[in-house]
């Protein structure tokens, strides 16, 4: 489903589809594939972006204090993507400039990872940067080296995008660019859905939404185990 | 989160059988393993919570058929424990706002760790060693405690004691069980016999029905604070420890126990030191991201 603005009538220079736009996470999810496929007109190169919804993260630092590690400090980054790839048809350095890389936050090097207002001024904030990168990279969260695009003669092109088991719930932005001569010249977005559903997706909606029905409801769901364990272990 | 069934049926039946044995709630035990498991601490202790009130309701009951429950002096522990744990539940959350909710967690799970399974040791070993005797009679000697004001007539514990200590000893109970996801049994239990003078017949059932309000309260608490209550995994910690309870009660009556409490000590030390290790030794990354996005 493409979601291109069609304004002009003249051929795009860039289309692009997905295999399925919902990722449905259900009892046994482990993860999921989805295919990108789209084609350019004349040659070009591209590159893929895929951003999870945006959310606040707290990254907290350990110091050794009476001999026990204990968190001490802490930061918090505003507005970062809970899940981060890139995908392109050879290395980036060798056709974009840091510069337009900046411009369009394209690469992990190249996020902006915003300090929210009260840790603006304080020092060391490029550690914790790194170690919220560091950190997602080993939840899987936040891609190790980028992915592939892969051209099927000079217009056609697919990639893979992998969804670890552990990705949030929410709204995706798929940002596919054509970069010719160095410059951006079309920007195509996507949107993909990563939803719960099933059994799984109930119980958590009930703990988050009737916190008080659902503490109650453990607690007869205990007491009922228990009466039940006793009665047949005495006809036993 | 993907953890092994069988493991964690496993695990809630090992605990069951012991709890069962010694009268105490199990949750000592089963909160450090839980979260030896990869289970986030704050889930262990909500969850395990949940799974106590199940045990403890089970063992209530065996021991109502058998009249070995004060329920009045239950009532009043109980008071003081829906106090404390209401209290153990807020600053609970409030730690856990400052991040600092896992380590005060672990840092108490050592503490009493340590000093129940050293006690616990010293005690069984002491046990293995001393021949047979009879315990003497019990001298009821004056302390300050009698001074006490309140005092109410406990009738199945043979009993006249100021209501204040059995609330004191419920509120220190109430906040243990909000922040450690115990019972609180491994301090009711002595607490009782030493202090309030309780005979020891009663002792276990009466703080088993103590606990079930106290577990429960907890429960509800932290699943509407924190939402931090799995039902899921409670429900298959309950299967393994509710059975494991009964067999254990049964087999408490039959068993040499002077052998089996040694093991026990030891197994509490055992992950008193693990969890000791793990405070003191340098983490994998200095860095840690904190729980605000969960899903």
């Amino acid at each position: 489903m493409v979601l291109a603005a069609a304004s002009q009538a003249s051929a795009k220079e860039l289309v692009v589809d997905l295999s399925k736009s919902v990722v449905a996470i259900t009892t046994s999810f482990s993860g999921s594939e989805l295919l990108l496929f789209g084609a350019t007109e004349g040659k070009g190169d591209v590159i893929v972006v895929v951003r999870g919804p945006l959310r606040n993260e707290i990254i907290r630092r350990k110091e050794k204090i009476a001999g026990i590690w204990v968190n001490q400090e802490e930061m918090v980054f505003e507005q970062v993507p809970s899940f981060y790839a890139v995908a392109s048809n050879r290395p980036m350095d060798e056709f974009l400039s840091s510069k337009i890389r900046s411009t369009y936050q394209i690469g992990i090097d190249y996020l902006d990872l915003n300090l929210s207002e009260e840790y603006r001024a304080a020092s060391g904030a490029e550690n914790f940067r790194r170690a919220l990168i560091r950190n997602k990279q080993k939840q899987g969260l936040y891609g190790r080296k980028p992915g592939d695009v892969i051209f099927l003669g000079n217009r056609l092109f697919r990639s893979q995008l992998i969804f670890p088991a552990n990705v949030a719930v929410g709204s995706y932005g798929v940002d596919v660019f054509l970069v010719r001569d160095g410059a951006v010249t079309s920007v195509e977005t996507t949107l993909l859905t990563v939803r719960k559903f099933g059994f799984e997706a109930s119980v958590f909606n009930f703990a988050h939404r009737n916190s008080l029905a659902y503490g109650i409801f453990a607690v007869l769901i205990a007491a009922f185990a228990g009466w039940l364990a006793g009665a047949i272990f005495r006809k036993a | 989160m993907s953890v092994n069934i069988f493991l964690i049926l496993g695990m809630g039946g090992m605990v069951g059988v012991l709890s069962g044995l010694f009268g105490v709630g199990g949750g000592f035990l089963m909160t450090p393993l839980l979260i030896f498991i990869g289970i986030p601490p704050a889930v262990s202790v909500a969850t395990e919570a949940n799974q106590i009130v199940a045990s403890s309701v089970s063992g209530v009951l065996a021991h109502w058929r058998r009249a070995s429950v004060d329920f009045k002096m239950g009532m009043v522990l109980l008071v003081g424990g829906v106090a404390g744990s209401t209290f153990g539940v807020w600053l609970f959350t409030i730690l856990r706002g400052m991040g600092q909710i896992d380590l005060v967690i672990k840092i108490s799970y050592v503490a009493f760790l340590g000093i129940i399974g050293g006690l616990m040791f010293i005690e069984s070993a002491r046990a293995m060693v001393r021949s047979k005797r009879k315990t003497p009679a019990k001298r009821h000697h004056h302390t300050w405690m009698h001074g006490l004001p309140f005092k109410m007539r406990f009738r199945r514990s043979r009993l006249y004691v100021s209501a204040l200590l059995p609330l004191a000893i419920g509120v220190v109970v109430g906040v243990l069980a909000a922040i450690m996801g115990v019972g609180g049994g491994f301090v009711m239990v002595p607490a009782m016999i030493y202090i309030l003078g309780m005979p020891t017949a009663v002792v276990v059932g009466t703080s088993l029905f103590q606990i079930i309000f106290v577990t429960a309260n907890v429960t509800v608490l932290q699943a509407v604070n924190n939402q931090t209550v799995d039902i899921l995994l409670a429900m298959l910690l309950m299967i393994g420890g509710v059975i494991g309870a009964q067999i254990g009660a049964r087999a408490g009556a039959k068993l040499k126990s002077e052998q089996l409490r040694i093991l026990l000590a030891l197994m509490v030390i055992g992950v008193c030191a693990k969890l000791a290790y793990d405070l003191v030794s340098m983490p994998q990354d200095l860095f840690s991201l904190g729980g605000l996005a969960a899903h």
